[in-house]
């Protein structure tokens, strides 16, 4: 191989998608072994906790996939969540709660909702776009505020967990907490394989260009709203996770504040990563766990340092990481 | 005589009150390398894009390859193998060179809706994409990120891109716009060396390039095609001496 092919073969190694393996395998690691750790140290909450996390972050790689990847700042996400858990709390008020109704209710009913509103939306762009889908999203708060019979402001709680094949399976905290877990890596590991596959190039190129990817042959916006209908799907499935998680179901998980703080939760990691929005979200969840603590208004704390962490590490906390982790190895003597 | 690859009938656009493209009608050959020629603001960039779908014509038709497309989006067009370069680059510049070319090479090859398997890894994709490039002689940028190619290897990316889409038709808006004259002289052996084998709408301003390569030149004069003929017909023709060519042969 001539010495210019072999630097151009180097070159594009470092050019490919962080094939990183280790940062992932650490947070799920680290998720894995917190169960073990909470009943050590007999601090049950943490169990609580690291669920929380791990659910959200269900939410928030699908709203990466969007955000980061498609370039399209979704600011309804939480509608998805929220008709995901409603589906779940309206089946089981009538009965059925088991698994194998409530999960693929829950995925299809946001499904639905993202290809009716999608198509609506991505007829826009920019400001607009991200108008249009808030507005999509508080159309279904307020009509599930109204929802009288199901609890309407005040929510609806949930008798007990789904079964699985009728099995109580979930009961245990525990239990659902590994439940969540294996749901968050396939979630992970789904979004992955497509951010690379042949769809995922075309999303990512229509961020970058879309004129130039409609003028060799692909229709964007179709390719845009199935992007759409996925990230929807997996949004529900996360709703379906949290209402399991608290037996209960609200408005307030689908308000655009909840949007807004996924948003947060995929920038403050770093968009366009899928790792981003695990640290995301569990940074988020472990600094309102803490800062909450020290006073009610923990946002006024949490606001600079959102700020700080946008202004100072470009590409968010993974690319503070990933900087910090090139800076070390230059500094133990590495060319 | 053969039918038109690309046939323009009474194509009028206007924007607001001035009027870009007023009225032109054009037959496009196959196998013809049809040069479109004319001042600044006569609508050509504006005429390209009507082609290619990017922006729609107020009145008139556009047929290609037989078939009315006037109402058709750009990336069906693309797909019926009508290819086209910008004026100013249009290219992935976060996409390594190859891969650029690559999307070119998977819009047409089966189905995009394909969630598993690395796309990048994809051997055919990136031969037929590799081949794009050695004809337009970058193949050994071929792993570079596109955004940091020359200016002059943008250019050739982009011809890369519209020659992996197998064309039928190829509109070249200025590709010899703000090289270099070494570049030029490459750029015009690629497209003599392509000359036959596909159609070719080509506008440009380098009136040496335009002489040297077309078969048949259109005069575009404030939207109007003043004058359609031989380069010989056009260059001795008294209207577009005065009216255009007579400052750019000085």
């Amino acid at each position: 191989m001539s010495d210019a092919a072999l630097a151009a073969t180097n070159k594009t190694r470092s050019l490919r998608p962080p094939r990183g393996i280790v940062l992932p395998t650490l947070i799920f690691l680290a998720f894995a072994l917190l169960p073990v750790v909470a009943s050590l140290t007999a601090k049950q909450y943490l169990l609580d906790v690291g669920a929380r996390m791990m659910v959200f972050a269900v939410a928030a790689v699908a709203l990466d996939l969007l955000v980061g990847y498609a370039g399209l700042i979704s600011f309804g996400h939480a509608a998805f969540v929220g008709l995901g858990a409603y589906a779940v709390g309206i089946l089981s008020a009538h009965g059925f709660s088991d698994v194998l109704i409530a999960l693929p209710a829950a995925i299809a009913v946001a499904m639905l909702f993202a290809w009716l509103t999608g198509i609506v939306c991505l007829r826009t762009k920019g400001a607009y776009f991200i108008m249009i889908t808030l507005a999509f999203g508080q159309m279904v708060y307020f009509i599930a505020t109204s929802l009288a019979p199901y609890g309407g402001d005040n929510g609806l709680t949930i008798a007990a967990r789904n079964t699985i094949a009728g099995w109580p399976l979930l009961k245990s905290d525990r239990a659902f907490y590994y439940f969540a877990l294996l749901c968050l890596l396939a979630t992970y590991l789904f979004c992955r394989a497509l951010v690379v596959s042949r769809f995922g190039r075309v999303l990512r190129g229509a961020k970058e260009n879309p004129t130039r990817m409609a003028t060799i042959g692909f229709g964007v916006r179709r390719f845009q709203l199935v992007a759409y209908v996925i990230a929807g799907g997996i949004g529900g499935f996360a709703g379906f996770l949290l209402a399991n998680l608290t037996e209960f179901v609200a408005p307030a998980y689908m308000s655009w504040q909840q949007s807004g703080e996924l948003i947060v939760m995929v920038i403050l990691g770093g968009a366009g990563t899928l790792d981003g929005a695990l640290v995301g979200t569990a940074a988020y969840l472990l600094a309102e766990e803490w800062l909450s603590g020290i006073t009610e208004n923990w946002k006024v704390i949490f606001g600079p340092i959102l700020v700080l962490v946008v202004l100072f590490a470009r590409g968010g906390l993974i690319g503070g990481l990933n900087a910090f982790g090139s800076w070390l190895w230059r500094r133990s003597g590495h060319a | 005589m053969p039918d038109p690859v690309l046939r323009l009938e009474g194509l009028r656009k206007n924007f607001g009150s001035l009027v870009v493209t007023d009225d032109v009608t054009l037959d496009v050959m196959p196998g013809e390398m049809h040069a479109i020629i004319g001042p600044n603001g006569a609508g050509k960039t504006t005429l390209i894009n009507q082609i290619s779908g990017l922006i729609p014509p107020d009145e008139g038709r556009i047929l290609f390859a037989g078939s009315d497309v006037t109402a058709l989006p750009p990336e069906v067009r693309a797909l019926r193998g009508l290819a086209r370069s910008f004026q100013i680059s249009s290219i992935l510049p976060g996409f390594p060179v190859l891969e650029n070319v690559a999307l070119a090479v998977q819009a047409r090859d089966g189905s995009s809706l394909k969630f598993v398997g690395r796309a990048a890894e994809e051997t055919a994709l990136n031969a037929a994409a590799m081949a794009a490039l050695e004809q337009t002689g970058i193949a050994d940028r071929a792993y570079v990120r596109a955004g940091e190619l020359s200016h002059g290897e943008k250019r050739a990316l982009e011809l890369a891109i519209a020659l992996a889409m197998k064309p039928t038709l190829l509109l070249l808006d200025e590709p010899m716009a703000g090289i270099g004259r070494e570049e030029t002289e490459r750029q015009v052996d690629l497209l003599l060396r392509l000359k036959g084998q596909l159609t070719m709408v080509l506008v440009e301003h380098d009136m040496a390039a335009v002489f040297a390569l077309a078969d048949r030149i259109s005069v575009l004069i404030r939207g109007r095609v003043l004058v359609t003929g031989t380069p010989a017909a056009v260059r001795a023709d008294p209207q577009v001496v005065t009216a255009y060519l007579g400052e750019q042969l000085e």
